[in-house]
């Protein structure tokens, strides 16, 4: 008989493996649907979260969700678990590790415990624990605990919330992205990083718009980063050849074929990381990884298989993409949360549930955690699920968000935040800025005393140059 | 808007220099962005009108058109599995074995409009370059279709290469794009590494129907000089268009 049974009502269930019961304990979503592995009605996936709320944390460090001889990703999970971290929790089920987190919120020194149990939790345990969790068990949480991390900018300090500034444009063009990148520093965007996806893979044209990025910081004396979203191998390219890179991107996902699928792996990464660090660009801190990740990656590549070929829900491969981010000290992450399509995450209802689960589960594991609250064309989505998202997340302490002129991303073809997106929250959550960018905000003139937003026009500004040459 | 903005909006289709009240932005600003998101989730949700296609079809001399539709039995369905409109529901309106040299599938995809405005004179487009050189089978229309669905069609229609017409997935700026596949020897398995791929037709911002009916010409020689279409053929597609 299965050791996995629960009755509800007239029905008992009996589930034949721990990661079908974290897939059926699921909230439901289109993506675990679509892999063969969500609850087939409500009731199943109560009896789940009652099975799973029962699995004592302990079970996660000997029973691998994907198998770890043939997975890196589950080795360096297990590899690198701090038992001491653990201790605290050692003892306890999933059931009552949501206890724990919701009592520990609520203590004066939440920050500090819940920042020292991290290296003791596996992201399966912390997939696990989001599942039996309602969304304000989540806010809660993720609002207790505090990460904090630094380039030039430290970012994740409290009453802070920072922004990507993403000024993507079709061709790569530099005029179309000196404009944009004058939007959102006039609204006060920018203070995560200044992040550009590139039309073209072309290292030159890579090269060409971080040489662009980084000559507007240097002249204007912007305290920031800038990125542009290439491969990690080409990024490394660009370093060796001398080319300004802060940040190395990548997107990487939680198990290693769909990280292959990515062209990398955890050693490419690493070296990633440590070409960066080389060249000590950061004048505050030295975290110089910037990662993004998104519930649907591993099954959009066909890698999201677990033991014996039990298909592993898009939720928890997720959680061990953070994994993967954690051995990488990043400075920032962030989930991509409804950009990978309506067959992942169908509507608004699923992507806001998802972005809370993911910004909690990253921020728990000791991440800097940013959302890009995003939605495509053909999700059944729109911008009041999204202005739903941002407050949930602004009261949950998101590290930043991705802000683009006018919510619009012209490249990407999909809709994220806009900058005044941003203000919005910041002002309803009395949010602001990384102080290294609020500082130059308000000496550049671009802040009121009382730290609300001048309303420039550019011509009076003192970006004014900035815009005349694009 | 300032002049300065007023200016930038030339060199980026970025929504930049928005009219701000207060941290937010007017109403105009706010009344243009439902519009253009109420245009993109009418372009993928509004059901593809066959009849009036099969109409065109028929009107441009290319014979009566055979329809199909995927295993997707609803748009919503179509959304949410995307591997059930890679597969038709049944062939038996199609046409078997007839050997043509090209073959060619008007799919709704993801943008139904786009279909409605630009598959009829596209294909014109591709009768006049293709005419007297190359053989065309009937056209098959594909509702609630993704562009691997074609390889069933292709493969049943005999054809050497298939050509697959779809709508793009609508942006803000553009709803009704449509794109064009090509598959040389299409059967089921393809992979998409195995197409090329010509987008963002939609004149008279896009790419024209002339225009993009050249390029096709060009990658069908050279699909069927190279016996295979995809990334190798890709690199030579440059030289034959210029």
């Amino acid at each position: 008989m299965s050791r996995f049974r629960e009755t509800i009502g007239p029905h008992t269930f009996s589930f034949g493996h721990l990661v079908e019961v974290l897939a059926k304990a699921s909230p439901a979503r289109s993506g675990d649907q679509l892999a063969g592995c969500a609850a087939e009605t409500d009731a199943e996936r109560a009896a789940a979260q009652r099975v799973l709320a029962d699995v004592p944390l302990t079970t996660f460090l000997t029973e691998p969700v994907v198998d770890p001889d043939e997975d890196e990703v589950t080795r360096l999970i297990w590899e690198s678990h701090d038992t001491q971290a653990f201790a605290p929790v050692a003892s306890l089920t999933v059931g009552e590790l949501r206890d724990w987190l919701l009592a520990t919120a609520v203590a004066p020194d939440a920050a500090a415990r819940l920042a020292g149990v991290a290296p003791g939790l596996t992201p399966e345990m912390v997939a696990a624990v989001s599942k039996i969790m309602r969304n304000q068990d989540l806010i809660a949480v993720a609002a207790a605990a505090q990460v904090t991390s630094a380039f030039r900018t430290t970012m994740g300090l409290p009453g802070r919330m920072g922004t990507r500034l993403q000024p993507n444009h079709p061709t790569d063009d530099p005029r179309g992205v000196t404009a944009a990148i004058l939007d959102g520093l006039l609204l006060g965007a920018g203070d995560a990083v200044i992040g550009i996806n590139p039309a073209s893979d072309s290292p030159q044209a890579t090269a060409d718009l971080l040489r662009l990025v980084d000559e507007i910081r240097q002249r204007y004396e912007i305290p920031t980063q800038s990125c542009v979203l290439a491969h990690v191998t080409t990024t490394i390219e660009l370093i060796e050849s001398g080319a300004p890179v802060d940040l190395v991107f990548q997107s990487i996902a939680g198990t290693q074929a769909a990280n292959a699928g990515f062209g990398v792996d955890l050693a490419v990464l690493r070296e990633g990381m440590e070409a960066a660090r080389s060249l000590g660009r950061g004048n505050v801190g030295d975290q110089v990884m910037y990662l993004e990740t998104g519930q649907g990656s591993a099954l959009s590549a066909d890698a999201h298989l677990g033991v014996g070929g039990h298909p592993v829900d898009q939720q928890t491969l997720e959680a061990r993409a953070y994994g993967v981010a954690r051995a990488l000290d990043p400075f920032l992450v962030n989930t991509v949360v409804g950009f990978i399509g309506p067959e992942y995450l169908y509507d608004g209802k699923q992507i806001i549930r998802a972005g809370l689960e993911d910004h909690f589960c990253g921020k728990l594991l000791g991440l800097q955690m940013g959302v890009d609250v995003c939605y495509t064309n053909h999700a059944e989505a729109d911008q009041d699920d999204m202005d739903t998202l941002l407050t949930l997340l602004g009261v949950a302490g998101v590290g930043f968000v991705i802000t683009v002129p006018g919510a619009d991303d012209v490249m990407l073809g999909y809709q994220s935040l806009s900058f005044h997106d941003a203000l919005y929250a910041r002002n309803v959550l009395g949010l602001r800025p990384a102080p290294e960018f609020e500082q130059w905000l308000q000496d550049r003139g671009l802040l009121e005393s009382d730290g609300r937003l001048v309303h420039l026009d550019p011509e009076s500004s003192p970006l004014r140059m900035l815009g005349a040459s694009a | 808007m300032s002049t300065m903005w007023e200016r930038l909006r030339t060199v980026t289709q970025s929504r930049i220099g928005q009219d701000r009240i207060g941290d937010t932005v007017s109403s105009t600003e706010v009344l243009q962005f439902r519009a253009a998101h109420a245009m993109a989730r009418d372009a993928v949700r509004q059901p593809l009108d066959v009849q009036s296609l099969l109409e065109g079809i028929e009107g441009l001399g290319l014979g009566p058109a055979a329809v199909v539709a995927s295993r997707a039995a609803s748009r919503e369905e179509y959304l949410r599995r995307p591997d059930l409109g890679r597969r038709p529901a049944d062939l038996t309106t199609v046409p078997e074995g007839l050997g043509a040299d090209v073959g060619i599938v008007v799919a709704d995809g993801l943008s139904t409009t786009a279909v409605a405005a630009h598959a009829v004179p596209m294909l014109a487009a591709l009768r006049e370059v293709f005419a007297g050189r190359l053989t065309l089978a009937p056209v098959v229309v594909a509702t609630n279709a993704r562009v691997a669905l074609g390889d069933h069609v292709g493969d049943h229609l005999g054809v050497s290469t298939l050509l697959v017409l779809i709508g793009e997935r609508p942006g803000l700026s553009v709803s009704d794009s449509l794109g064009i596949y090509l598959t040389h020897r299409p059967r089921p398995g393809r992979r998409d590494a195995e197409r090329n791929c010509l987008s963002n037709i939609h004149p008279p911002e896009g790419l024209g129907y002339a225009a993009a009916a050249r390029t096709v010409a060009a990658l069908v020689d050279g699909a069927r000089l190279l016996g295979e279409s995809g990334v190798r053929l890709k690199d030579s597609s440059h030289q034959v268009t210029g």
